[in-house]
């Protein structure tokens, strides 16, 4: 948002930061990208025990260019990897990434041929939940901190 | 009819073009040559005793170090499983397939079944079916280069993609 | 000609190439079509594979049998136990043992609660597609009541790593088959509820009856197994026609429908949950007792006590771990019936404790391969009805 950017005068900027900031993490729309059994686990998150609608993220979009939080959840392939590399270009900032699982965050026990060792290879990533799979609470305790991580950032970053 | 059983009938009815017979735990095997393959697997399929109506699996196996692979002159196999839905027993036919010499007539006709996985063997092994309709790559991406379940492709070789495939469609939706 | 008599001239048209997936909420994985379109009837379609090709064939080969375990339960992820029970047991088989009856009773329990979370999961996501958003959560309530007891009994929700080549890990702790039958219990109502909106609802009914059909030729033809087949007429259950594990002393039916399109694999998969509640409510009154693992130093872990006092313990221990079991040269396919199908294991063995080959034989592979012949000729919105009841699981499908 560009009119952000442009006002100058700290107190109203920080105020506005703190407002934009409020809005953006109550109301996150995440992007699933599930690709293997954590895709179940997070079907878990957003099912009625595990409730993730407590947090306002529970609104999925599949499409990227509505979303702002990307989930990747489960195994990325070489053969997929170009596909998450445009979803994760398609969509408009901000945008934040939670990968979430083993096989996510460094390709978990899959050390061969045709697995991508990490998502970070391919796009920036803002949290890993560790797991495999992670329980729902843990997939609750990333969006809790992508929550805090948005809280420290300033209007002005995302150009 | 039990598995061994089916093995001496297919010898009885084959001689010598049943280059190998295999028995283990009660399960039984005959290896054949790629230019018998779809003779035998027909006679599985139409003989009354046999009526072997389903193929259930086609894969690949490299002997390249297997220790059986010195009795052996060729490289590879392809093992067909046939299960028979009438008489409930089931068999494996495999076909001996040579490194100079990778071809193998398709059966994709015979059994739709064998359209994507013998595309999985091309992919992973590198023999070629002959009259298969689109014999592309279906596990590995397009831009693969080699054959990733050899036991000379190191499993830790990545080969990376940068841009995924952008028509994929045949002729006939039989053939994709 | 229009109705003043003037010569119309068609509207010029041509077909739409459309892509769906491989990131698309309709397609329940990584599964990539793409159609082509005259209207909203498909006029040519494919389908591509292998966006989940995680190599596990290739992978097995460099580990240990019993290290295979985890890799074989993220194949079919909705059920996971039953794909590491199956390949425990092929690998029994390889070895020529048998295993404590106990241990076969807790392996058709497990097996049988994953068949019923991976129906429940199959049934509510098909039903997200066609629009009824409702029985998801339903059933994924009940999805959770059993993983509440897998994590008693396992110690995990999901990738619980429970059973052992010659049994299982651990036995069931005290009051679990109490729970269990309870849960049991429930299942009727809490899936009950989802089936009274939607058997006989009409809207259902008329999106589903005749979408997507199978018929008897093409499921021969195909390699079908599983609900897909059965739905189709053609009662084959490797639980009845094979047994193992002592399915030939449970009395269950094996639900059969005779059209073969959505409505009655939706149908089928609900029967089947009610008939692996009866199995395991047979296995848990006939529970026998024993052991939980084959007594066998080749195969089993000794107890920890023979490990930390005694010399013999200690070798067994180290060589079993850093050296595995060691089946003979040899080759074998076993088949079991998994949530989808026929779950084959074709497993090479050259004598070292690693596996030389396997292949897996996926239940869905055979399914999907149908895909493009029943839904060309039908609408999209058919074909997308017919794709969530097939029950395509990706990490089984692609390995």
């Amino acid at each position: 948002m560009g009119l952000e950017a442009q006002i100058n005068q700290p107190f109203i900027a920080t105020r506005l930061d703190e407002v934009i900031n409020w809005g953006r993490k109550y109301s996150m729309w995440p992007m699933p990208f599930g690709t293997a059994c954590c895709a179940i686990e997070f079907m878990g998150v957003v099912s009625s025990r595990f409730d993730v609608s407590r947090f306002g993220a529970e609104l999925v979009r599949f499409s990227p260019r509505q979303a702002d939080l990307l989930l990747v959840m489960g195994t990325v392939t070489q053969k997929m990897a170009p596909v998450l590399k445009q979803i994760y270009d398609q969509m408009p900032n901000p945008k934040w990434v939670v990968s979430m699982g083993a096989c996510a965050s460094s390709g978990g026990f899959y050390d061969n041929y045709s697995v991508v060792q990490g998502i970070d290879e391919i796009i920036p990533v803002d949290v890993y939940v560790a797991g495999c799979p992670p329980r729902p609470e843990n997939v609750i305790g990333a969006v809790v901190k992508i929550m805090e991580k948005i809280d420290r950032e300033k209007a002005a970053d995302w150009k | 009819m039990n598995e061994s059983q089916i093995a001496e009938k297919v010898q009885a009815r084959f001689g010598a073009k049943v280059l190998r017979a295999y028995a283990f735990r009660g399960q039984a095997a005959v290896t054949v040559a790629p230019a018998d393959l779809r003779d035998v697997l027909v006679f599985l399929r139409d003989d009354a005793e046999l009526q072997f109506e389903m193929l259930m699996d086609v894969g690949g196996v490299d002997y390249l170090a297997h220790p059986d692979a010195e009795s052996m002159d060729w490289r590879f196999e392809v093992a067909y499983q046939m299960y028979s839905l009438s008489k409930n027993h089931r068999f494996r036919v495999k076909v001996a397939v040579r490194e100079d010499a990778l071809d193998v007539p398709s059966v994709w006709d015979l059994w739709g079944i064998a359209n994507w996985m013998e595309r999985e063997v091309f992919d992973l092994f590198g023999v070629r079916f002959t009259g298969h309709p689109n014999l592309r790559r279906i596990m590995c991406h397009d831009d693969f280069v080699g054959h990733a379940l050899r036991k000379d492709y190191p499993i830790n070789k990545r080969q990376k993609l940068s841009q995924p495939a952008e028509n994929i469609l045949c002729a006939k939706p039989e053939h994709a | 000609m229009s109705a003043d008599g003037t010569q119309v001239q068609p509207i010029p048209s041509e077909l739409l190439t459309l892509n769906i997936g491989p990131a698309h909420p309709a397609t329940h994985g990584t599964l990539r079509l793409q159609v082509q379109l005259d209207g909203e009837t498909i006029v040519n379609m494919a389908c591509e594979i292998g966006y989940l090709h995680r190599g596990f064939e290739k992978q097995a080969e460099n580990c240990q049998y019993q290290l295979v375990i985890p890799y074989a339960e993220r194949l079919n992820y909705m059920g996971p136990v039953h794909n590491s029970n199956a390949w425990c047991h092929a690998v029994e088989q390889l070895l020529g043992i048998e295993v404590p009856a106990r241990a076969q009773a807790l392996r058709v329990i497990t097996s049988e609660m994953g068949r019923i979370i991976d129906h429940a999961v199959c049934i509510g996501t098909n039903l997200v597609d066609i629009g009824a958003l409702t029985n998801f959560w339903y059933m994924y309530n009940y999805r959770e009541k059993v993983y509440d007891l897998y994590e008693e009994l396992c110690g995990a929700r999901m990738m619980v790593n429970y059973p052992r080549i010659g049994g299982v890990s651990m036995d069931a702790p005290d009051g679990w088959f109490d729970k269990l039958l309870r849960v049991m219990d429930e299942m009727h109502e809490a899936v009950g509820e989802v089936r009274a909106l939607v058997e006989r609802n009409r809207i259902f009914m008329d999106r589903t009856i005749g979408a997507g059909v199978i018929t008897k030729d093409i499921a021969l033809s195909h390699g079908v197994t599983g609900p897909c087949l059965r739905a189709a007429g053609i009662p084959y259950d490797i639980r009845k026609a094979q047994p193992y594990w002592g399915y030939d002393q449970y009395e269950f039916d094996v639900p059969v429908a005779q059209g073969g399109d959505t409505y009655d694999r939706t149908i089928v998969r609900f029967r089947e949950m009610e008939e692996s509640v009866k199995i395991i409510k047979q296995a848990v009154a006939r529970m026998p007792d024993g052991p939980v693992m084959v007594e066998d130093h080749l195969v089993a872990m000794p107890s920890k006590d023979k490990v930390y006092n005694t010399m013999e313990g200690l070798i067994n221990h180290f060589k079993l771990v850093m050296h595995g079991v060691k089946p003979p040269v040899g080759e074998i396919y076993s088949a079991t019936e998994g949530g989808c199908g026929e779950l084959g294991y074709y497993i090479v063995s050259d004598g070292t404790p690693n596996a030389y080959r396997v292949r897996i034989r996926p239940p869905c592979f055979a399914n999907y391969s149908t895909f493009p012949k029943i839904s060309t000729g039908g609408m999209i919105a058919d074909a997308i009805a017919a794709l969530g009841s097939i029950n395509i699981i990706a990490g089984e499908l692609d390995r």
